[in-house]
């Protein structure tokens, strides 16, 4: 189906399946009792997850196929939530030109900045992307401040031209909507005292993000795909079979960029302001680090990370010493005060030390991710605690397998 | 001419401050190969620990004075710090007043201490792993040690005063002959351009003239055959990154009067030293001095009134342009080695 394989079927059918129920799964305890803190069902969290997962998914096909680590991906972010902003002032707050505009534009710069950062590989590129990024962030603070409005980020305001929807012009701001559904407007469900939220919004996301996880997929599995892992395992021999990476990569380039621009154009159709911030290259490391701790390379473990991240930010963030207080109030005093200490220090504002704490246990342990983590759990389960070698996993970056011993080794 | 020479005098304290990072990060590619994104923590540590010896100097312990009392009539209490008790009044405040230089000192071990730890517990078992996984950990490793200094210090700039002796400016202008009042130019700035030429003297002198420096060199350029030699070539190295550290951390402890100390500036200050590391040449030792203070004057020239009229913004951008064009044209950098991490 869909040019699928089976097994690719059928996967994507279970993940379109967990996507379209995530405002129930992520729901999982009842209204008022104490571990309704955990729910992470609520439509702004569900939409930025859905949202970094499409980011996340972009950057792994620059990254996770050819290796290519960008350092600046951010930049194609704030450009898209810029153009989509621009979109929404001058011609309808309806969102899909909005979105269309930032996926061509971020393509351009895409193209116009892995033109010039592609011609060095390595360590190089990385700094190269990063250099661009800055510029872009210098310069939306500084001489664009036209277009980008600097510090104070871009906004609606009620003077904007909005030649499509001049004739519904209210006396308040307008709304972003698809075709005259707001995206902030919602449904709640009560069941048995779980609220459900169904918003617009989100499911717009979750549609998007679908298609986005779908063409993914095809271009993991299609020639190009390989290609892309080609350039990754060995560019050398690459060249020496008489082919040339550079239009590969520079694809790659261009379409994890307008990735990054469809999920910048998101976040603007969601909250329709663009702040230069978007563009920081703490943000660009933001995309590293859910890419890495879900797995680079694989389908499933961006969106994984992305989710993971997005869900322990809002959860952990809530978490303070009162919280914590609450929850070990049955150990003696001293160390109550002491284990609370030491949690809260991980929890509230320390969110971004947990992170960083994990990220660097990630690529020292567990180089594949969550991932990889998730399969040596399974191959535990299934295995047993046989002693197994490297050449016992099979290896999608050769084909046919290598021989297991060979000579010498 | 004033105006040129006012502006070079600008761009040579950010250009040490530059040089300085980048020295360090390019001692630490040269020698273990590997690409370290938290320098720039390394840098804003040393800045906090000028602000933790002023912090600890100023520590006072109250007295009643019955003789005196305060506006609402009860015996006033004074706040002497112990430093002035233990050492006199004269000492202790002079102490205190001269608590950033004096934190050089403070910070030299725990620097190396810190540079040391960093290398032995972390970096060394990425040595065989892709650059891509270096820049990772080492970036996760920046952000945690951004935010334990956050914790204990606040989100907030912390203002860290220079001695009262340097607080004032120097009239360049006067001196040179031309009008006074035109060249101005903090006296602070001028000790740290004076404090980064020395350090980086005494770098280059203990690689060049000591048996110490002579291996490393050797050891920067063949790794393996040093070691044949017989030589324990992994200590050393770590030596010079707990060297690296220290010399980092010695420009953040300088810097904290010019820039008071937040918790992510050595983020800012990282991005900056890549480019100028970049430039200078991967592993290039004067290559990375060089394009430090050129930068920093390129950037403070361009942010002249004459010349942003004509290209605007183009003091936001300057380093960056450059950095590219560099890279295209030439990509081992100004002064690189041929061959070394050229694609």
């Amino acid at each position: 189906m869909f040019g699928l394989n089976k097994k690719d079927t059928t996967f994507l059918l279970i993940v379109i399946g967990l996507t379209l129920f995530t405002p129930i799964l992520m729901q999982p305890f009842a209204e008022g009792s104490g571990l309704a803190q955990f729910n992470g069902g609520y439509p702004d969290l569900m939409q930025k997850v859905a949202i970094f997962g499409i980011f996340a998914v972009g950057f792994n096909i620059l990254f996770g196929l050819t290796g290519y680590l960008s350092f600046g991906h951010a930049a194609f972010l704030g450009i898209g939530s810029y153009s989509a902003v621009w979109m929404f002032k001058l011609l309808t707050m309806n969102v899909i030109p909005g979105i269309l505009l930032a996926m061509v534009v971020s393509g351009l710069f895409a193209a116009a900045i892995g033109y010039v950062s592609l011609r060095r590989s390595g360590i190089y590129f990385s700094i190269l992307t990063l250099a661009f990024a800055q510029m872009c962030y210098k310069m939306a603070y500084s001489v664009l401040t036209p277009l980008t409005n600097g510090e104070t980020g871009l906004q609606l305001a009620l003077d904007d031209p909005r030649i499509l929807d001049k004739a519904i012009e209210g006396s308040s701001l307008p709304v972003t909507n698809i075709f005259g559904l707001p995206m902030n407007s919602s449904y709640k469900l009560d069941v048995m005292n779980h609220v459900f939220t169904f918003s617009v919004g989100f499911y717009f996301c979750a549609v998007i993000a679908i298609l986005a996880f779908y063409v993914a997929i095809r271009l993991f599995r299609s020639p190009f795909g390989m290609m892309l892992r080609a350039v990754k395992s060995n560019q050398h021999r690459m060249n020496y079979t008489g082919l040339d990476p550079k239009p590969y990569t520079l694809a790659a380039f261009v379409i994890s960029g307008m990735y990054a621009g469809l999920a910048g154009g998101l976040l603007a159709a969601m909250d329709p302001l663009a702040g230069a911030d978007r563009m920081l290259w703490t943000a660009s490391g933001e995309v590293v680090i859910m890419t890495i701790l879900g797995g680079a390379g694989t389908l499933m473990g961006p969106v994984l990370g992305a989710g993971v991240i997005k869900y322990l930010e809002n959860i952990f963030s809530k978490i303070n010493e009162s919280v914590l207080h609450s929850w070990f109030h049955w150990l003696p005093d001293g160390i109550e005060d002491l284990v609370v200490w030491v949690f809260a220090r991980f929890t509230g504002e320390g969110w971004h030390l947990t992170l960083g704490v994990t990220f660097m246990l990630v690529v020292t342990f567990l180089p594949g991710g969550l991932i990889e983590g998730l399969k040596r759990i399974r191959d535990r389960v299934k295995n047993g605690k046989k002693k197994r070698d490297k050449y016992d996993d099979p290896d999608p970056d050769h084909h046919p397998a290598p021989t297991k011993r060979v000579a010498g080794e | 001419m004033e105006t040129i020479l006012l502006q070079l005098l600008n761009g040579l304290d950010k250009g040490s401050a530059y040089a300085l990072i980048a020295l360090g990060l390019t001692l630490i590619f040269g020698t273990l190969g590997v690409v370290n994104f938290a320098h720039g923590a390394i840098f804003m540590i040393g800045a906090f620990c000028a602000v933790t010896l002023s912090r600890i100097f100023s520590l006072s312990f109250e007295t009643v004075d019955p003789s005196k009392l305060d506006f609402l009539g009860n015996p006033a209490k004074i706040k002497t710090p112990y430093v002035e008790a233990w050492f006199g009044a004269d000492a202790g405040a002079w102490m205190i007043d001269w608590a950033v230089p004096l934190a050089i000192l403070f910070s030299i071990p725990i620097m190396i201490a810190v540079g040391w730890a960093m290398e032995r517990g972390l970096i060394k078992h990425f040595y065989k792993r892709p650059h891509a996984d270096q820049i990772l950990v080492t970036f996760g490793l920046a952000i945690v040690l951004q935010e334990i200094i956050k914790y204990f210090y606040g989100a907030n700039p912390i203002s860290t005063p220079a001695p009262d002796a340097f607080r004032g400016s120097f009239d360049f202008g006067a001196a040179l002959g031309f009008d006074p009042n035109v060249i101005i130019y903090p006296y602070w700035r001028l000790i740290y351009f004076g404090f980064a030429a020395v350090v980086i003297g005494a770098v280059f002198s203990f690689l060049r003239f000591t048996t110490f420096g002579m291996v490393v060199r050797a050891g920067m350029a063949d790794r393996e055959t040093v070691g044949l030699l017989g030589i324990n070539i992994d200590r050393k190295f770590t030596i010079m990154f707990g060297l690296a550290a220290a010399v980092a951390g010695m420009a953040g402890v300088m810097y904290a009067p010019i820039l008071s100390p937040n918790y992510h500036m050595g983020m800012d200050f990282l991005v900056l030293s890549f480019v100028v590391v970049v430039v200078g040449g991967m592993g290039s030792l004067p290559g990375a001095v060089a394009a430090g203070f050129l930068l920093g004057i390129l950037e403070s020239f361009s942010s002249m009134n004459e010349i942003k009229s004509i290209i605007p913004g183009i003091d936001q951008i300057i380093i960056y342009v450059v950095a590219i064009i560099i890279l295209l044209t030439r990509p081992r950098g100004l002064m690189g080695k041929k061959g070394v991490m050229e694609d």
